[in-house]
């Protein structure tokens, strides 16, 4: 039997997608369930003087109006709202109190009946408001942006600049070379294709059955038991299937607090639904402003790095990921130092969307690479070349792997690179200008403790058990993959169970991280499954693995065999049978490899080629090449289908979209998925993905993960081409037709 | 004509993506486009209609025929999803911006969240659970799964009927044509090279 791992294996999960029996959270339908509707606030700063819910409350099938005025008791200590992944700060509190600090933020549920009963009551409630100025622009707010504060602990200082190391000020300024300049990226949302949902079954005895769209089954039970003082035993939370999240459903949002509040204050099933314009009241990567200044020697090599970032986050919490380090670990540079400030406006928290920090940071950072070669007359490539980091420099480390090089190899041979014209606007296609653009993407490479519990039956099947999620990444196919290798049993006697708070522990799927974790720890319990099989065939009598030692068999084909002659087996049926056992379980936690002598890094080189109507200004991206180095590669079908989905993510970014904010209502404008731009079937053409050999050992399965890396870069080849095609740099995002007017 | 349940606050005037016929009855229910901040203290809605108008309505939905009772307001969607537990046809905007809600009605592609039950009486519906037949999967289904051609599986019960439509339709004869009209249902986590090639794998088998 050929091994899974490593294969394009088509997804599991394949045929209930296609279908329709794939079940997403406002899926279960229960009898007797009711619908909440919800309203949201008009303003964006002040306070709820009255919410009047009688007009809605005479309508024929409206159950009840629940508010901060009319609910059942809450939690009112803001540790009970810090969430797994929560920022420092004060938790939002869905309907607490008459405090309104968002536009669209929640402050009244309608219960009825039926969804079209709620709905119409939802419009009948009426709030008065004490209204106060709402402060939203974040180029307003930036000299009142306060720096982030010194981390207190290792994982506080993920998110904070790195130190600063050399004479970062004094080589810029002597520097043969110099390029300083601003870059913008604004705010966007992460606009699953499914709505925010929460479906709450209420069971007789009071206890719950929650299914949520979430990136963390067992986060949203924890919270939902400290808020609502509920026992675990009594809160099963779920999530078979997720609608896409990117992030946006790492924490939990105020669907699950509105449903749960009103399953309790009525004593029955609830579902609530967000509506598309109420998605745009969750998080968002927060906008932000960057300053990269780079100084280079006569040689063309880089001698100083500056990065300042100013990001934007909510009055209540700092979110805020770190931008500015990446430039300092990318390249090799003595000289350099970064700084972080938070523009704290009245929105929402900002939250972690797909890559966060690196997307953004590395837009910044890619381009200013792009302006310096320009100023040194350097092919952009080679410039990185001669600048290529062999070691962490943040943290003074090697890399555990870094096939970099291999990527930009690979990546420009595949899209032609040698055939550039380096000349601004010496490339044409008809009336069409043509630009070539390249940058670099890195990201990290984490694991996560998480446990696995495998249970195997004497009929050759197994079931593979973790609280994780699949949020569309494929987790629940490189699973069946691993397990089927690690067992030495076909794919379809696999059975994977995850996305339920009752399995065994998982962290919130999320940073790339869930592959690697869960992989080598269905590794580690698949090792004690083969270690129990091996104690029963040793009791066979005249076993042949009788003097075998448990590091010298392997499962493979259905048998236990010794490795060095596989001659020497004993089938898992026969060893269980005549073990007298029919079925073993193993529940195993694996903890990540300490290994922080090395870095741990994801990397990519990009490749775009846009083409510009030069009368009209539409840019269109025609080729992508995206080359990938992220250690070993589980699924090559599911990973590329992830990278070619951020490339499109990068493409958005770069040309599309925008989260728009009418400052003097602090309200978005277009809190929808049709003025909220993001790429469609025609903006897409061709893509190629390569994934380049990088075999690496910081983890027994040698695996990175994939779900950020591929965004990375993107935006900035694609800004980069859009100046080779036009000779205008524009320097915010997104790279609307507008700006490329003379 | 009731209240419309449409929530005052958010009725932005979308720039629908895939105009259809049921785009005109979504824009007559639409309220005012300045229906805004203080709309709701300053014109306060009748609640003349206050309880539900019900009506009788019967629909063919892969091939079993249903006679309801239904709130004049329910639409296709909600039907389907909420009355007849029939959830493989997705709400992922129910403003006819996402295509996700694709159905067939009567052979074409409709987004069924625009769409009143009321409106279709005596109608053929096809939803994405009516696809298979005799546990063979639709030569469309199939080439999604060969394809990759979703991550999160949620807009893809609406990409798969709105390329049966599509293919029906026969008026895609290029990849840019399939790009082009397949471009009112949106994908976000980006599958749309890989949607591409499962369709044109359909179109040359059909």
């Amino acid at each position: 039997m050929a091994p899974y791992i490593g294969t394009a294996t088509s997804r599991v999960d394949g045929v209930a997608k296609v279908t329709g029996a794939a079940k997403y959270a406002a899926e279960f339908n229960t009898p007797g369930l009711v619908y909440g509707s919800i309203v949201t606030s008009t303003i964006a700063k002040g306070w709820i003087k009255r919410v009047d819910g009688s007009a809605a409350m005479r309508v024929k099938g409206v159950i009840d109006v629940l508010s901060h005025e009319h609910r059942p008791p809450m939690a009112d200590d803001d540790k009970a709202y810090a969430d797994e992944v929560a920022p420092l700060g004060s938790p939002f509190r869905p309907l607490y109190d008459n405090r309104v600090m968002f536009s669209r933020q929640p402050i009244a549920l309608v219960v009825a009946e039926t969804s079209e009963i709620a709905r119409f009551g939802e419009s009948l409630v009426r709030v008065e408001y004490e209204v106060e100025a709402p402060v939203t622009d974040l180029n307003r707010e930036r000299d009142a942006a306060v720096p982030v504060k010194p981390p207190t602990n290792p994982f506080e200082a993920l998110f904070t600049p790195p130190k600063p190391r050399g004479a970062p000020e004094r080589a810029l300024a002597a520097a043969a070379m110099r390029h300083e300049a601003e870059y913008c990226t604004p705010i966007e949302h992460h606009n699953p294709m499914e709505l925010y949902a929460a479906t709450v079954i209420y069971h007789a005895d009071g206890k719950l059955t929650l299914y949520d769209k979430t990136q963390g089954v067992q986060n949203i039970q924890r919270y939902v038991c400290s808020v609502f003082g509920m026992k675990p035993e009594d809160v099963r939370v779920m999530s078979p299937f997720v609608g896409g999240a990117f992030g946006n459903g790492l924490r939990p949002n105020f669907e699950i607090v509105l449903a749960v509040l009103a399953a309790r204050a009525l004593r029955r099933s609830v579902r609530v639904v967000l509506t598309r314009p109420q998605m745009y009241a969750l998080g968002y990567r927060p906008a932000m402003i960057q300053r990269i200044g780079l100084g280079a020697t006569t040689d063309g090599t880089l001698d100083a790095i500056t990065h300042d970032a100013i990001t934007v986050t909510s009055e209540y919490e700092d979110y805020y990921r770190q931008e500015t380090g990446w430039s300092g670990l990318l390249y090799t540079c003595a000289n350099a130092k970064y700084a972080h400030k938070l523009a704290k406006l009245d929105l929402p928290t900002a939250c972690d969307m797909r890559c966060p920090s690196a997307a953004t940071g590395v837009y910044a950072l890619e381009c200013a690479m792009d302006e310096l070669a320009v100023a040194l007359k350097a092919d952009p490539l080679e410039l990185r070349l001669r600048c290529y980091s062999e070691r962490d420099q943040n943290n003074n480390r090697p890399f555990g792997s870094k096939a970099l090089r291999e990527c930009y190899r690979q990546g420009a041979q595949a899209f032609g690179w040698d055939k550039r014209n380096p000349e601004p606007r010496s490339m044409r296609d008809g009336a069409d200008l043509v630009g070539w653009g390249m940058a670099t993407g890195v990201w990290d490479a984490f694991q996560a403790p998480i446990t696995v519990r495998i249970a195997l039956s004497a009929n050759g099947h197994a079931e593979v058990a973790c609280a994780t999620s699949d949020i569309g990444t494929g987790t629940r196919t490189i699973m069946a993959q691993v397990a089927a290798d690690m067992l030495g049993l076909p794919l379809d006697h696999i059975s994977i169970n995850l996305g339920d708070s009752n399995l065994p522990q998982s962290p919130v799927e999320g940073g790339s991280w869930i592959a690697v974790s869960v992989s080598n720890g269905i590794a580690t319990t698949a090792a004690s499954i083969r270690d129990e099989l091996l104690r029963l065939a040793k009791q066979i009598p005249n076993s042949p693995l009788a003097a075998t030692a448990p590091g010298e068999v392997a499962l493979i084909d259905g048998k236990l065999a010794d490795k060095g002659d596989v001659s020497r087996a004993i089938s898992i049926s026969d060893a269980m049978r005549q073990g007298g056992v029919e079925r073993i379980e193993q529940e195993k936690t694996t903890n990540p490899s300490a290994d922080a002598a090395r870095a741990h890094n994801t990397h990519s080189a990009v490749f775009a080629e846009v083409k510009v109507d030069e009368q009209l200004g539409v840019i269109r991206v025609t080729r992508v090449v995206s080359a990938v180095a992220a250690g070993r590669i589980l699924n090559t079908k599911t990973a590329g289908s992830q990278v070619l989905g951020s490339v499109v993510w990068g493409i958005g970014m770069a040309l599309h979209e925008e989260t728009l904010i009418d400052h003097r209502f602090g309200r978005v404008m277009n809190a929808n998925i049709a003025e909220y731009h993001m790429p469609v079937n025609a903006d897409v053409h061709d893509i190629k993905v390569i994934f380049v050999d990088e075999p690496d050992d910081s983890n027994p399965l040698g695996i990175k993960g994939v779900g950020e890396i591929g965004i990375v870069g993107v935006a900035a080849a694609i800004a980069n081409a859009v100046y080779h095609a036009t000779g205008k740099r524009v320097r915010d995002l997104p790279i609307t037709l507008d700006k490329l007017s003379p | 004509m009731i209240n419309t349940p449409v929530d005052t606050k958010d009725t932005e005037f979308p720039i629908s993506r895939q105009p259809t016929h049921s785009e005109l009855v979504a824009r007559g229910v639409t309220l005012p486009i300045a229906a805004g901040l203080s709309s709701r203290a300053a014109a306060p809605p009748s609640i003349g209609s206050a309880s539900p108008e019900v009506v009788s309505v019967s629909l063919t939905v892969n091939g079993t025929l249903h006679a309801l009772m239904l709130d004049t307001r329910t639409t296709i969607l909600d039907l389907l999803r909420e009355h007849l537990d029939l959830t493989g046809t997705k709400k992922g905007c129910d403003q006819g911006q996402c295509g996700a809600c694709t159905v067939l009605i009567d052979g074409r592609r409709v987004n069924s969240c625009l769409t009143f039950a009321v409106m279709y009486d005596g109608a053929q519906i096809t939803t994405i659970e009516g696809l298979a037949t005799k546990g063979t999967l639709h030569p469309l289904q199939q080439a999604f799964i060969d394809h990759d051609a979703f991550q999160c599986g949620y807009c893809t019960p609406g990409q798969i009927c709105s390329a049966v439509g599509l293919i029906s339709e026969g008026r895609a004869k290029t990849a840019d044509d399939i790009r082009e009209l397949m471009s009112g249902n949106l994908c976000r986590c980006g599958a749309y090279g890989n949607i591409l090639a499962a369709i044109a794998q359909a179109m040359r088998r059909a």
